[in-house]
């Protein structure tokens, strides 16, 4: 999965003025290419961490006895790309799966947007994440990742996926930097037509 | 500890790492916020803490350090709150430009797009 050779930095310090963090997140399925989008546009090598909850949703109470028979591990991959001298964007990779959204709102509350990562070929998989991201009304495009050549065309797949005329959808080439920088920069062109639209009307 | 945390189900540990606490006042931070020492280590004090301020000389966020001590998040949060409450470490939250809705502001949109472009 991950065909990129160029080696980063895994503790590049950020500069000494970085002052305002970002987020966006890559939601797809199992080995759809996440990290290797992340890795594609990242300053660091990706990184992992995990966050532990209980069964019922809540982040884990560590006061709590019980805790080992009833918490679930999320693990989730990352990078960051310094954008200016304050602001820092960092990207996640993140499971599409069930559990995962039991999360959301307190790993990923005030999320920019993100990122619906896809592979025709199981395109079933997407079908959860964007229910998911509509509900938790975060503003999202749909990438589709080309390892191999595309058998079937854009329009097909927004009517396979059911997916709103408003919701951008695109090819790319997650290895790729340019692909990947080009699907940030939609997903970040989306938030602007969507914030401007908003701030026009009265 | 080169061992990931939650692959040997070692709670105890966990428990020991926070005092067997649970903070509600560290949700306040997030994935992103970004950390800065204030102070060197002292004698005596937890090797988390130590290591926390050591990282943070330069700005960290929150879940860097979380993958950089293979400690859950709201681990890290707790052992953030500490040091805050101490003074050790300061904490640079982020802002996202949305004024009443959810959504950046367009000013704030463009700065992101030029330092995209600029990758």
């Amino acid at each position: 999965m991950d065909s990129t050779t160029s080696e980063l930095p895994t503790r590049t310090p950020l500069r000494a003025t970085a002052s305002n963090g970002l987020k966006i997140v890559v939601v797809g399925g199992f080995g759809v290419g996440k990290t290797t989008m992340v890795r594609a546009v990242s300053e660091i090598r990706p990184l992992s961490t995990e966050e532990v909850m209980t069964q019922a949703g809540a982040t884990v109470d560590v006061n709590n006895g019980a805790y080992a028979k009833t918490t679930t591990t999320v693990a989730f991959d990352f990078g960051r790309i310094s954008l200016d001298e304050q602001m820092v964007l960092y990207l996640f990779g993140a499971p599409g799966q069930e559990r995962f959204w039991f999360l959301w709102d307190s790993l990923f509350a005030g999320t920019l947007g993100a990122v619906v990562l896809v592979d025709t070929r199981r395109l079933a998989d997407s079908w959860y994440a964007i229910d998911r991201l509509e509900h938790h009304g975060t503003p999202f495009i749909v990438a589709r990742n080309n390892f191999e050549p595309p058998v079937h065309d854009l329009s097909a797949v927004r009517g396979a996926l059911d997916l709103s005329p408003d919701v951008p959808l695109i090819d790319c080439d997650a290895r790729n930097r340019d692909s990947a920088k080009q699907v940030l920069i939609t997903l970040v062109n989306h938030l602007y037509a969507l914030s401007t639209a908003r701030e026009n009307t009265p | 500890m080169s061992r990931r945390l939650l692959d040997d189900e070692d709670p105890d540990r966990l428990y020991t790492v926070t005092g067997g606490r649970s903070r509600t006042d560290a949700i306040a931070l997030d994935l992103v916020t970004l950390i800065v020492s204030e102070s060197e280590p002292a004698p005596g004090m937890q090797s988390e803490h130590v290591r926390i301020l050591r990282m943070c000389r330069r700005p960290v966020a929150v879940v860097e350090i979380s993958a950089e001590l293979a400690m859950p998040v709201s681990v890290v949060k707790i052992l953030l709150a500490d040091l805050l409450d101490t003074g050790r470490v300061s904490a640079r939250h982020p802002v996202s430009g949305a004024a009443g809705s959810s959504l950046p502001s367009g000013d704030f949109l463009r700065k992101v797009l030029v330092g995209l472009h600029n990758l």
